[in-house]
């Protein structure tokens, strides 16, 4: 017999016993809450701070006295100037340099060529393809006016991206600062973006293109640093004892050695941009977000299932392609110039013929009204047939989901005290990370109670509870099925990617075809969209299990179902909760861009602040939003993290 | 080898990471626990040694024995914490920034274990990238790039890029990107520890007929013991940081200096590191009896002429001269074991 030593117990008796403490004291509050004194259950008047004021005042400040206005103009008219070139050669606006618009044969034929270049003959299929499809459906015009602004906004924010990341990767005091800062402005929704930007900007593609790249530096700034933190130390010795001077090292060695992450970085700008501009169309940015916004508002499913198509294919076009570009190593060319340089010459035949046919004939260089096909009569005719199919059901679930679960559990968060809800949250960071975590709980739930805004947190609480665990009962099941094997979690990976990529405007499409406009529809739009990296998560979860414990429990005589739960499931449970906090991440976001179906959460009440442009109430709701994010990734990280270790030291 | 110039001479180098290691007072007693209290961690401890010009030094030590460590600091990758590295009589550690790069430039090569080879570029642009770097024309350093991969037997891949090589093309790669400056220090940093053994013999053999045409000061690191035996003139073994002996591969074999380098040697075939010369007695007016057998070769080589000879002391010739006596009962005790 071996004598066991026993590990050392992995949390501290203390630490349970406090946070217990804690649960119990927010336990007693909720018993006894009839009796409680009214500022025990929602702060009082007195305590409620005017953060709102506060920021209005800062930002005041800042535009009156700094001259903050000047520097934005400045700024936005360096941006207007580039909007103004790529709008006149993609559409065709009448501005310098005048040669627009360009056929879109010719850029079909561009992306199709690019696409070869950089993945071969499928990609270049979808490119092309893509583009054939916008002219062909008469999008052309709305989907030129969303790429000029990305063209645009792309290479601002990958060049911000850029510096910015050097800068942190250089200086840990930067890095310090940022870190924080990134850390909230990933979690800030997509409205909070846009208030003070309509403030400073104005309406527009100017403004949609300046919010877009302020939203997407983040990743980028994070890649960065990233990349040229793994730049493999014995290259830059090798570039040091090749006698680089600082600048040649940075320049010609960390940066080109990083190239990966940074290309991955540029993939994850341009999909941030995507999503952002399509948004945008809230302050009035045109193109194919807002002609969606439109359709969607009249109810029109046939004609914007046609633009979300187009929005879905640019997506999954300008992933792969950027994602292959990251991907892509370098090969050795041989043979003479022409077979070297075969796929220039290639494309600019193309662009030739291109040109030539648009001479030819106009249809070449634009779609007209008329000529345009359109598939809307059939699919709302078809729509309309499903509709009827499924009207019992979909009526059913509504009334159901409304009746029994929706109401009542609203009710519920609403119900409960102020007091009792921090008590709680403190308790359960104690328990997960002790004082450090209910510390940090505290410091991001206690704001939100002091901005006044308590309510309608909750009812955002409410919708992202009841659609994670909604996603929770759907996607951790898909993940078993898909994690069957190999081939099979494969495909499923990748479906889960291109979901991913799609703009989460996209996803209400097809709820408002279902269930209309109303709860179960916001609800439905952050299921579907909260749905996809559970089933990811649950699916790399079991898949990284090793397969000697497998095979260990498989010769210990365990069937296929005690297998799945004593050992793969537990295993699998570290994952699958940084899946649930991505999807709690996800969807706080669709939870507020569905406010324009109609919610009365935090959204709804952002939705307002944009409408008349208030900063203050803008942010703090954004605030709001972020910090209940952040909470949630604290605890679910510090768990998973924590678990993950004693699994694997075991 | 004697009497000649010394390229780079440490005095008391210490190598120590930690929190605040410029605080420390190092003196050679420092012990490694002393260290380990205030959180600190000696890579190098109070290393003096001198190279010569032409020699070539063989750093050898298990991994984590700070042989690598050292290699940095006589490069100036690292700064070291306490003593000095003087590189042709100027103190290093004192260069400016500038006067550095151009100690580079025009000096120093090193070749790296995982080959540290830009992956953007391809083997004749990495192999230009020095001179690149200190501003050399691009048909120039082209044609010297062109040549030195000539050299090292890559003739025709200059266009592939580091990833569509294999390993030991990449490393000829780095060995020539290494000599395009014609430097005349070269360090070596376990070259050849990342490739499969037969491509690592292959690589040696390379190394030694490069090593040949070219008269370098060389600084080779290595934890192959084997490596270092065939490669050496003489021979560093380290141990947590310090040099524990430093001598010819004779010596180290015949007379370890501490019990670590005796058990290092212990399972060597002495046979095949012993040169017949290591074991000459003075001829001392002794008779001279018979042919000599060459002093320079391994008792290994010698083993079937000893075995057959009948001389009881056999004599040794160096470029045609009798350098001494082999006691022919003392070599065949090194090729047999002692008689029992």
């Amino acid at each position: 017999m071996m004598t066991a030593t026993l590990p050392p117990p992995p949390l501290r008796l203390d630490q349970k016993r406090i946070a217990l403490a804690f649960l119990l004291a927010a336990l007693v509050l909720v018993i006894f809450r009839p009796a409680l004194p009214a500022g025990l259950i929602r702060l009082p008047e007195g305590l409620i701070l005017p953060f709102a004021d506060w920021i209005n005042a800062t930002f005041a400040f800042a535009r009156d006295e700094l001259g903050l206005m000047t520097v934005t103009r400045a700024f936005s008219d360096m941006v207007e100037a580039c909007l103004d070139v790529t709008a006149n050669l993609l559409y065709g606006k009448s501005r310098w340099p005048y040669v627009g618009p360009i056929p879109w044969a010719v850029i079909a034929a561009t992306a199709g060529m690019a696409g070869y270049a950089l993945g071969g003959a499928r990609l270049a299929l979808l490119a092309g393809g893509t583009f054939v499809w916008i002219a062909v459906m008469g999008q052309w015009k709305w989907a030129m006016e969303t790429l000029s602004v990305i063209v645009v906004a792309v290479p601002f924010s990958v060049v911000f991206g850029l510096l910015m990341g050097t800068l942190a990767w250089r200086s840990r005091l930067a890095e310090r600062i940022l870190n924080p800062i990134l850390n909230i402005a990933q979690s800030l929704p997509h409205f909070a973006y846009m208030i003070p930007v309509v403030v400073f900007i104005g309406v527009g593609p100017k403004a949609g293109a300046i919010v877009t790249i302020i939203f997407s530096v983040p990743p980028m700034i994070r890649m960065t640093l990233l990349g040229l933190r793994g730049v493999s130390p014995e290259i830059i010795e090798s570039g040091k004892m090749s006698g680089t001077t600082r600048l040649q090292l940075m320049t010609r060695v960390r940066l080109p050695a990083a190239r990966t992450e940074i290309l991955i970085g540029v993939n994850q700008v341009i999909m941030q941009s995507l999503a952002m501009v399509v948004l945008a169309s809230f302050i009035g940015m045109p193109g194919l977000g807002q002609k969606l916004l439109q359709l969607l508002q009249a109810l029109k499913i046939g004609l914007s299932v046609e633009i979300g198509i187009t929005i879905v294919l640019l997506a999954i076009v300008l992933d792969r392609m950027s994602k292959a570009w990251a991907v892509k190593q370098p090969e050795h060319a041989t043979g003479p110039w022409l077979y070297r340089h075969r796929l220039l010459l290639i494309w600019l035949g193309l662009v030739a013929l291109g040109f030539v046919l648009a001479w030819v004939h106009p249809y070449f260089s634009e779609v007209g009204r008329k000529q345009a096909l359109s598939m809307a009569e059939p699919v709302d005719a078809a729509v309309g047939v499903l509709i009827e199919m499924i009207s019992p059901v979909t009526d059913w679930l509504r009334w159901f989901l409304i009746t029994w679960v929706l109401i009542p559990l609203r009710d519920a968060f609403l119900w409960l005290p102020t007091t009792a809800v921090l008590l709680a949250l403190a308790g359960i960071g104690w328990r997960v990370g002790g004082l450090r975590s209910a510390l940090v709980c505290l410091a991001f739930a206690l704001p939100i109670a002091l901005s006044g805004w308590w309510d309608r947190a909750m009812i955002t609480v409410y919708t992202v509870f009841v659609s994670v665990a909604l996603a929770l009962i759907l996607g951790v099941p898909l993940g078993l099925l898909g994690a069957v094997n190999e081939a099979r979690s494969r495909r499923f990976l990748l479906v889960c990617d291109t979901f991913q990529t799609f703009p989460s405007f996209i996803y209400l499409i097809p709820v408002i075809m279902l269930f209309g406009v109303n709860d179960v529809a916001v609800i439905a739009a952050v299921v579907v969209f909260a749905t996809v990296p559970i089933v990811r998560y649950t699916i790399e979860g079991l898949r990284g299990i090793p397969p000697e414990i497998v095979e260990s429990a498989q010769m210990s005589g365990a069937s296929p179902m005690q297998l799945l739960r004593h050992v793969k499931l537990p295993l699998a449970v570290p994952t699958l909760v940084v899946g649930a906090n991505q999807s709690i991440m996800f969807s706080l976001f669709m939870v507020i861009i569905a406010a324009f179906i109609g919610t009365q959460d935090l959204g709804q009440e952002m939705q307002r602040a944009l409408s008349s442009t208030d900063v203050g109430k803008g942010l703090v709701l954004g605030f709001a939003v972020a910090f209940m994010g952040l909470l949630a990734d604290h605890l679910l990280l510090k768990w998973a993290h924590g678990r993950g270790v004693a699994l694997r030291s075991s | 080898m004697t009497a000649s110039e010394v390229v780079i001479s440490c005095r008391n180098v210490w190598k120590v990471f930690g929190d605040y290691p410029d605080r420390l007072r190092l003196t050679p007693d420092t012990t490694m626990d002393e260290l380990r209290a205030t959180s600190h961690i000696a890579a190098v401890r109070n290393v003096s040694l001198d190279i010569r010009r032409g020699e070539m030094l063989v750093v050898m030590g298990l991994s984590g024995s700070g042989k690598s460590t050292l290699v940095r600091c006589l490069a100036r990758l690292l700064d070291i914490t306490s003593g000095t590295v003087e590189v042709e009589g100027r103190d290093i550690g004192k260069l400016t920034e500038p006067q550095l790069i151009e100690l580079r430039r025009k000096k120093m090569g090193m070749v790296f274990q995982s080959f540290g080879l830009l992956p953007h570029r391809t083997a004749l642009e990495n192999v230009a990238f020095p001179l690149e770097m200190r501003g050399q024309d691009r048909a120039s350093r082209i044609a010297r790039a062109r040549e030195v991969l000539e050299l090292v037997g890559l003739k025709g891949r200059e266009g592939y890029f580091p990833r569509e090589l294999s390993g030991g093309q990449q490393q000829r790669v780095g060995i020539a990107r290494s000599l395009a400056v014609e430097p005349d220090i070269w360090f070596l940093d376990e070259p050849f520890s990342a490739l499969d053994p037969l491509i690592r013999r292959e690589m040696q053999d390379e190394f030694l007929r490069l090593k040949g045409m070219l008269a370098k000061t060389i600084v080779f690191i290595t934890h192959d013991f084997d490596e270092a035996l065939r490669l050496a003139d003489r021979i560093a073994i380290m141990k947590d940081g310090a040099v524990e002996q430093i001598d010819t591969p004779d010596r180290i074999v015949m007379a370890p200096a501490t019990p670590y380098v005796a058990k290092f040697t212990e399972s060597i075939d002495r046979a095949r590191v012993i040169h017949a010369g290591a074991l000459a007695l003075p001829v001392d007016g002794r008779p001279v009896e018979g042919d000599p057998l060459p002093a320079g070769e391994t008792l290994h080589a010698l083993a079937r002429r000893i075995v057959g000879d009948s001389r009881v002391l056999i004599p040794l010739s160096t470029q045609g001269r009798i350098s001494g006596l082999l006691d022919r009962k003392a070599a065949l005790d090194l090729l047999l074991g002692p008689a029992t």
